[in-house]
């Protein structure tokens, strides 16, 4: 059974910045689905009233003060990168703006 | 606003807190460094490095919700989950559900009340410029990324939808302004981008209760961008209704230069943030310890200033809404001035008098006008009200006093206005009287117009160390005694 | 001499350390011989992806000359170490496993890293793995597979396969992995020696490369439980850096290993029993009456909330990834596939960056989260979550330490899960739910199964119970018939390895 159609996955993948091509989104389609059916067995249980655990453990309040610490260098920074101009990164151009 | 129609508006401002450092990491918080100079390993977003919540970030978040009266909550941090390039982890780290101000409200100076229903903690991002073209998006040939903004604190103080002009709006942003300034948790610097507004734009017919479909307006960076999107936006939005048609529920971009909006949605992509709990930080629980350490330091509220400056120049309620003694009341409030006024009153000093010269001529000079002490600035205004300095001779005085200090009185002397003694002043009338008798003669017969011909004269030949008013009141004496 | 021995004999952790700090070996002699073992045997297992040859006996050069100068040179003195590579190294390539970071250079190191290395420890490499940590089988690594030493044809388990290899074949005393569904434990049990995942927040993550960040733990290799022990000791503890380490203490765990397990209250988990091979869950039963035989008090208990682990992981874990591997965009480091604009720029390094499990898991991860489905898939999976830990609350009522099955089979073929995704995700059920639920595990190598494959015992405790965990399994340790555990003597060991230089 198909519980993520195609159209589906090719929407997920644009979410996530994955280019697909049609073979690998309809086999995706595929195994998807059958995780999902994996996944129903919990879709199942009865939660009503049971809070989410977000985190393993009952941890509050971790705060770091607000002191300076050593960072990296430009140079450190920007060592890695695939493209740099005029001391930062270089990216094609940004079609929309930020959302 | 066209008529029929009103306009409905909620703000989004973020502020970029005072802190010495980000929000997750020990990189500086400053403006203006070398591009990707004020980075490491967290704020690049590498592989591996972890957040930890800066403690200074959190106090003054909460001393936001302080000062706009929310509620104080336990708080859960979101990851915000979207693509950009500005952004290190293609994530922001933001408070969603549970935000820790929440229910707060603001009052501006006219009265009215705009709601708060959240202030929120989160991380800024980095800064894109845009090569080639215009400088704009649109036909930029590509963009380059400074990191050195990315993990600043902000607080995103989201108003209820109250706003009903553009002028509330402007007058919302300046008030919440003052109230972040006065809290210590930001500079206020809207030209460095300390602070950023958004805009929620919708229209409805006039007597609706209901809300028209609203627009996101980005890109709002001065009190004049501000007013002029929310008008453009309003016409916009009206034209569309009078002509039948509907209006997107969308973000549109400010531009500066045209003074239009713009809708940026790319037609294929809804953007869905997909929130989650950031599972590598903890919940935030402020308790009374974080709550007490969050509200000292914070300085007195512009409500509070307000009602001090109005008490101490003891004006009338109808004063209050408008006129000149509110605008100069909200300009020593800006320039800080407001502290200057209460003690100079407190020290003896008239109180309309005070407020006119720290609004008018102190204000040329905020930035020593604010050291200036109270007590000689009381000095020297109780000279003038006594009539020993005139008005000129008393701005002259405090122009000095402002830029070098000293006392009053000496500074008056150096500048030759030591008042004339009596008899000085009455040689002075006897000497425009003999030069003048036919003006002497109508001024005794009561032609009031000669009086000021006469009082010229005299302030003439004193060369103006006489003081107006007692030239006057002598004159009047010699009158009723002949 | 040994198979692998120290110059002196030494090849334990333990050994080795006392070795070099006594002087009866030098460090730099350790590390030599630690480096033509790897170049002897590394090419047919495939262990390792980058041997630091150089940085290493620079490290035990150092050491020596702190030796010498009468200095402490820390209670792992001497101790090779080999790193899954998803650990951070200031300067040495951290890969993932991965195309997308195949270059990438930290300019940090790891908090595990830092604290290794001011315990005396020396780092040798940086060992293989599924890429990003994904998978079961070390499969999924895109510069190829590990091999089991046990069995060249088989997989060493995964995701960090190549770290347990490297210790099961003898090549190091002491490795590190990480653990986000079984990572650790997996693996140890296939190749016959100890892994132990220890509490959420009892090692930093700092500088570990996230996979599922309320999942993953780092933890070590060993052959032994006391090996093992030093080598959680050398890295335990709180690290500010990050928020969710426990700020506290660290127990004497040595202290625990010879404490016998008198009194100890055994559970032995009846769930897994129906989905496993007899071999796995006979292990775990015959290592219950061990338990028993040493004087613990055993009994079995039922916790059917375990069976909901493996779905509800199956969405936590992909969530958690697809926000995690969001920022491999090519905008600032690894890969770049360029194009005329940013977004498709991101689509194709991504697309091209990534082999196909990470794609599954964010896909799945991006689905689970995304408008409409939160409440259904990730919503409910941490509720379901809270009921695991609930389970396993009470559970903990009765016993001090649980038991079960460490894997469902023995070590399996290369390929023969690489069909279906399903039937590899199978292969974490037992492991599972202590990461749910935060809690400390480890596989001991307790049997041989029929195709003369070690197979391991799960030992489970609550969370900062390490110390109840390692009185049992150094119990099992001594009770385990000979042969199940590594290092295992191969074939193409070299004899004079350390007189000749080794080399193919
Ligand atoms: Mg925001
Ligand atoms: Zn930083």
């Amino acid at each position: 059974m198909s519980r993520i159609s195609v159209e589906e996955v090719r929407h997920v993948a644009l979410l996530a910045r994955l280019e697909l091509s049609d073979d690998e989104l309809a086999v995706l389609s595929g195994e998807l689905s059958a995780l999902l059916d994996h996944v129903e067995q919990i879709r199942r249980l009865d939660t009503s009233g049971v809070p989410p655990t977000a985190h393993p453990l009952p941890m509050r309040n971790v705060l770091r003060e607000d002191e300076p610490r050593p960072g990296l260098s430009a140079a450190e920074a920007l060592a890695a990168a695939p493209a740099v101009e005029d001391g930062r990164y270089s990216v094609p151009s940004i079609l929309g703006d930020e959302p | 606003m066209p008529d029929g129609y009103e306009t409905v508006v909620g703000l989004e401002v973020h502020c970029e807190l005072s802190t010495r450092t980000k929000l997750f990491c020990g990189c500086e918080n400053s403006f203006g460094a070398a591009p990707n100079s004020q980075v490491c390993p967290v704020c690049l977003g590498l592989p591996g490095s972890l957040p930890v919540l800066n403690r200074r970030a959190v106090e003054l978040a909460i001393r936001i919700g302080q000062a706009l009266g929310c509620e104080i909550r336990p708080s859960v941090f979101h990851r915000k989950n979207y693509f950009y390039p500005d952004m290190p982890k293609d994530y922001q780290i933001s408070q969603y559900d549970l935000p820790v101000n929440v229910n707060g409200h603001l009052d501006l100076p006219d009265g009215s009340v705009v709601g708060i229903e959240r202030a929120h903690i989160e991380e800024d991002t980095g800064k894109s410029t845009h090569i080639g073209a215009t400088g704009r998006i649109k036909g930029a040939s590509h963009s380059l990324v400074d990191y050195n903004r990315a993990g600043v604190p902000l607080v995103e103080i989201v108003s209820a939808p109250d706003i009903r002009s553009a002028a509330q709006a402007r007058s919302y942003v300046s008030e919440l302004r003052r109230v972040l300034v006065a809290a210590g948790a930001s500079d206020g610097r809207m030209e460095e981008g300390s602070l950023r507004v958004d805009a929620n734009v919708s229209v409805r017919p006039d007597g609706s209760t209901t809300f028209g479909t609203r627009c996101e307006v980005k890109n709002l960076n001065s009190f004049r961008s501000l007013v002029r999107s929310i008008e453009y936006e309003s016409k916009r939005q009206v034209a569309l209704l009078e002509a039948g048609e509907a209006i997107l529920q969308e973000t549109r971009h400010f531009d500066e230069s045209s003074g239009e909006t713009h809708s940026l949605r790319s037609k294929e992509e809804a953007y869905d943030y997909r929130y989650f709990p950031e599972p590598d930080l903890v919940p935030l629980e402020p308790d009374e310890a974080l709550l007490r350490a969050a509200a000292v330091g914070a300085g007195l509220m512009p409500g509070e200033r307000r009602r001090l400056l109005w008490e101490a120049i003891g004006a009338s309620l109808e004063e209050h809404a408008s006129g000149a003694l509110a605008d100069q009341i909200e300009t020593v409030i800006d320039l800080e001035l407001d502290r200057l006024v209460v003690d100079a009153v407190a020290a003896g000093a008239d109180g309309r008098l005070a407020l006119a010269r720290a609004a008018n001529e102190a204000a040329a000079n905020p930035e020593s006008a604010r050291s200036l002490g109270a007590g000689s600035f009381a000095a020297l205004l109780q000279l003038e009200s006594s009539g020993s300095l005139s008005a000129t001779q008393s701005k002259a005085v405090l122009t000095v006093l402002t830029e070098e200090g000293g006392d009053p009185s000496e500074i008056a002397a150096r500048l030759g206005f030591e008042g004339l003694g009596d008899a000085e002043i009455e040689e002075l009338i006897d000497g425009v009287v003999a030069a003048h008798p036919e003006e002497w003669s109508r001024y005794l017969e009561g032609d009031g117009k000669v009086a000021g011909f006469l009082l010229g004269r005299i302030m003439r030949e004193s060369k103006g160390r006489a003081n107006g008013k007692v030239v006057s009141t002598k004159l009047a004496e010699r009158r009723s005694r002949a | 001499m040994s198979e692998r021995g120290a110059p002196g004999g030494a090849t334990s952790v333990r050994g080795i350390a006392a070795a070099v700090r006594s002087r009866e070996a030098t460090a730099s002699s350790v590390v030599e011989e630690t480096l033509e073992r790897i170049s002897a045997m590394d090419g047919e297992l495939h262990c390792f992806h980058t041997v630091m040859a150089k940085e290493a006996l620079a490290s035990a050069r150092a050491l020596d000359a702190t030796i010498a100068a009468g200095r402490d040179p820390g209670p792992l003195a001497g101790v090779p170490v080999a790193l899954k590579d998803n650990i951070c190294t200031k300067g040495t390539t951290t890969s993932c496993s991965s195309k997308i970071l195949e270059n990438w250079v930290p300019p940090y190191d790891a908090t595990v890293v830092e604290r290794l290395r001011d315990a005396g420890a020396v780092v040798v490499g940086k060992t293989n793995l599924d890429e990003f940590a994904m998978g079961s089988s070390t499969e999924n690594s895109a510069f190829g597979p590990t091999r089991n030493p046990w069995d060249a044809s088989r997989v060493p388990g995964g995701s960090s396969g190549g770290s347990a290899a490297a210790v099961a074949a003898g090549l190091v005393p002491l490795a590190y992995g990480s653990d986000t569904g079984g990572s650790i434990r997996q693996p140890a049990s296939f190749c016959g020696i100890v892994g132990l995942k220890p509490t959420y927040g009892g090692v930093s993550r700092y500088g570990l490369v996230a996979f599922a960040s309320s999942l993953d733990q780092i933890g070590p290799f060993a052959c032994t439980v006391e090996d093992a022990t030093l080598g959680l000791l050398a890295v335990a503890g709180h690290d500010p850096r990050d928020s969710t380490s426990i700020d506290r203490e660290v127990e004497p765990l040595l202290d625990s290993l010879g404490g016998g397990v008198g009194g100890l209250r055994v559970g032995l988990i009846e769930e897994f029993a129906a989905d496993v091979a007899p071999s796995c869950s006979g292990a775990a039963r015959a290592a219950a009456d061990a338990l028993a035989a040493a004087g613990a008090k055993v009994g079995e208990v039922s916790i059917p909330e375990v069976r909901h682990g493996l779905p509800a992981y199956y969405v936590i874990a992909p969530a958690e990834a697809s926000s995690n591997l969001a920022r491999y965009d090519g905008v600032r480091y690894g890969l770049r596939v360029d194009a005329g604009d940013a977004r498709t720029m991101n689509l194709r390094t991504r697309g091209a960056g990534f082999g196909a499990e990470v794609r599954r898991r964010i896909m799945i991860g991006t689905y689970a989260l995304s408008a409409g489905y939160y409440d259904a898939y990730y919503g409910q999976a941490q509720r379901v979550r809270t009921l695991v830990v609930r389970a396993f609350e009470r559970a903990y009522e009765d016993f001090d330490v649980l038991l079960a099955p460490m894997t469902p089979s023995e070590a399996f073929e290369l390929g023969a899960k690489t069909a279906n995704p399903l039937d590899m995700y199978v292969s974490d059920l037992c492991a599972v739910p202590s990461n749910l639920a935060g809690h400390p595990a480890m596989s001991v190598p307790f049997a041989l199964g029929e195709s003369g494959l070690p197979v391991g015992v799960q030992v489970l405790a609550p969370a900062l119970r390490e110390a109840a965990m390692l009185r049992a399994a150094a119990a099992l340790e001594a009770a385990a018939p000979p042969g199940v555990r590594g290092p295992v003597k191969l074939a193409a060991a070299p004899a004079g390895a350390a007189s000749d230089g080794g080399g193919e």
